[in-house]
């Protein structure tokens, strides 16, 4: 299977992708994309991002296979442990890699949208490692929601700016962002948290994040021998699932995306253009955007990353639906066969996991599930919704 | 050439600067009053905004105006058939972003635009590269595409849009949101030279054009100006097709002493 490997040409992914911004912003997307090229063909910036990787972010993180969860369900899990990075989930990978970009192009400072808090943290952390002015776009929504993500931001250095535009989440962030970024774009770098965008973000971001299905696959390969039946992760605009099935799609494994059921632009949405990019997005009947509705913020997203939308035309990767009451319930059965409080964004993988295992996932598979992050910032939501419950036991 | 390209070139010819104000289109019920005012007061050519939910490059005036509209039920489709019902002595272009027109599919919109007598299409997002499709079929319906400049665009880009451009060349007077400055950016300024040096068409500069002094000001230099935040903040706060009209008056008078 071609695509997913390669560089996209005209910057799209059979239909999907592309450039769509305005005028004002197109040096810069240019901009971007020459550095990207030159610097990811460099083997002298490659050996430094890897060994900022290894030395600062903890990778290579585990493969950890799962045995309580497994004999639950009686399919064989491998669990890979983003949770286990620095800040706490798989984006600081993408956050390094542009973070190196940024210092070399000579820009003195770094923004971001975030949703659930995780990107903005590791934009923050990164800014603080190399040295650069930092500001986060988040809506209203989330920092309330996200409280504990707004004060490590904060505490790192990074200025949080909230927005009440919209429905106040991840969406009109990322709208905010590149309304800034226009006007301070001699200086600026945008660093997009996800494989989305115009191009060359969708590209440049699966790129930094291969490095979790990379490792993965070798790990598998040793452990377990061959390759995995079934690869799963979950998806909101898509990164951790890009960088996962960047290490699986030349192999028989079968790719899986998981989406909140309020979210679901793959498997509910059609193909429209938002935020510079062509892709899979819930919109009304004259191609208003609408509004996503998911109990994890990382995931309260109406568009997808346009490859997702891409592999799911070519029939490489399938892309599923759980519910919000699915996924609390994941996040204490792994919590409690486990010892591993995953976040809300990958507790969508675990749910679709636990909901099909015998079914659409047969008895005795092989599976690597993607744990992009951990459970923590999630604590007071969840805690709100389940405690109830728990202390019924 | 359509009656855009036809109207802004007889007029720029015989060397009247030209005026054209935006309006959002379906902001409050009275907003066919307003494009009629803004009509009698001396607008060359008016620019509607069709609402979109995720204005990108729009600061919070017409983000504002945007979702006002659009929570009054404003469609594509409405506010077409308004302009349809119309008949103006003056061109109308459509400002919108690409999704509307993807949604719709780039051939049905383009239906819906002659339908509706609307010569000009401006579409901020729809690059020039993603604008293939797009610009054949309107070239084949006679509709002109606008081709926005920015002061970040390089020289040779800024031949290439300017080449492709129809009606006339939309110089974005600073780097930002839509939206008024209190002081005209010097940007404003130095691309209309740029422009002016590498094409024959008209060149307006909106973004960053505020107000009278600021319009006269570039219209020194540029062809005329493009007016929409300053003006559709009046309507936002109630102004109505009166304020409307005073404040497109004062404008046009401003860029023709």
């Amino acid at each position: 299977m071609s695509g997913i490997m390669d560089y996209p040409k005209n910057g799209r992914f059979g239909d999907f992708g592309g450039r769509y911004v305005p005028e004002s912003l197109h040096g810069a997307c240019v901009e971007v994309e020459r550095y990207f090229e030159k610097f990811w063909s460099d083997e002298d910036f490659k050996a430094e991002y890897i060994h900022i990787l290894q030395e600062y972010a903890g990778r290579p993180t585990p493969l950890t296979h799962a045995k309580r969860l497994s004999d639950q369900l009686s399919v064989d899990v491998f669990l890979k442990r983003e949770d286990l990075t620095h800040t706490g989930s798989h984006k600081i990978n993408n956050v390094i890699g542009q973070a190196l970009l940024t210092k070399k192009m000579g820009k003195k400072k770094i923004i971001a949208e975030t949703g659930a808090g995780q990107h903005g943290v590791a934009t923050a952390t990164a800014a603080a490692l190399f040295g650069l002015s930092c500001q986060v776009y988040m809506g209203e929504v989330d920092v309330k929601r996200q409280a504990l993500n707004v004060f490590r931001m904060q505490l790192l250095g990074a200025e949080v700016i909230p927005v009440g535009s919209g429905s106040r989440t991840l969406k009109d962030a990322v709208n905010e962002a590149m309304r800034a970024w226009v006007s301070e774009i001699e200086t600026t770098h945008y660093c997009i948290g996800s494989v989305m965008g115009p191009h060359p973000y969708p590209y440049m971001v699966r790129e930094f994040q291969r490095v979790i299905g990379e490792e993965a696959a070798t790990q598998f390969a040793n452990q377990q021998g061959g390759t995995p039946d079934f690869v799963i992760a979950c998806i909101g605009g898509g990164s951790n699932a890009a960088g996962t099935f960047a290490g699986f799609v030349d192999t028989k494994a079968k790719l899986i995306g998981v989406e909140p059921e309020g979210g679901a632009a793959i498997s509910r949405g059609s193909p429209g253009v938002v935020h510079g990019m062509r892709s899979n997005l819930l919109q009304d009947e004259f191609g208003q955007v609408q509004e996503a509705e998911s109990i994890s913020a990382g995931l309260d997203y109406p568009g997808v990353g346009p490859e997702h939308s891409y592999l799911a035309s070519i029939g490489r990767a399938s892309y599923k639906t759980v519910s919000d009451s699915e996924v609390l319930e994941a996040v204490t059965l792994l919590s409690q066969l486990e010892g591993i409080v995953p976040a809300l964004e990958p507790a969508h993988a675990v749910a679709y996991l636990a909901r099909e295992a015998g079914s659409e996932i047969p008895k005795d598979s092989t599976v690597v599930l993607t744990l992009s992050g951990r459970g923590d910032k999630d604590a007071e939501v969840v805690a709100s919704l389940i405690s109830a419950r728990l202390g019924k036991k | 050439m359509s009656l855009l390209s036809d109207t802004l070139a007889s007029k720029h010819k015989s060397g009247s600067k030209l005026l054209i104000p935006y309006i959002t289109g379906g902001l409050g019920e009275e907003w066919i009053e307003v494009l009629l005012a803004v009509v009698d007061a001396g607008a060359d050519a008016v620019e509607v905004g069709i609402p979109f939910s995720d204005p990108m490059i729009d600061g919070p005036v017409i983000q504002e105006a945007s979702q006002r509209a659009l929570g009054m039920g404003a469609t594509p489709i409405s506010i077409l058939s308004a302009l349809g019902a119309l008949e103006l002595d003056i061109p109308i272009a459509v400002m919108t972003y690409y999704n509307l027109i993807h949604h719709a599919g780039e051939e049905r919109f383009a239906h819906w635009m002659i339908d509706a007598s609307v010569s000009g299409a401006i579409f901020p997002d729809l690059s020039f590269e993603e604008s293939v499709s797009w610009r054949q079929i309107s070239t084949d319906l006679d509709i002109d595409t606008v081709q926005l400049v920015a002061p970040s665009t390089s020289n040779d880009r800024a031949k290439l849009l300017c080449e492709a451009s129809e009606g006339f060349v939309y110089a974005i007077g600073v780097m930002g949101t839509t939206g008024e400055r209190a002081q005209l950016h010097k940007s404003a300024i130095e691309i209309s030279k740029r422009l002016k040096s590498i094409t024959n068409k008209p060149v307006l500069v909106g973004i960053g054009v505020s107000n009278s002094e600021q319009a006269k000001a570039v219209s020194e230099v540029a062809d005329g100006v493009v007016v929409g935040s300053a003006l559709v903040r009046r309507v936002l706060e109630g102004e109505g097709p009166r304020g409307a009209y005073s404040f497109v008056a004062d404008l046009r008078k401003a860029i023709d002493s």
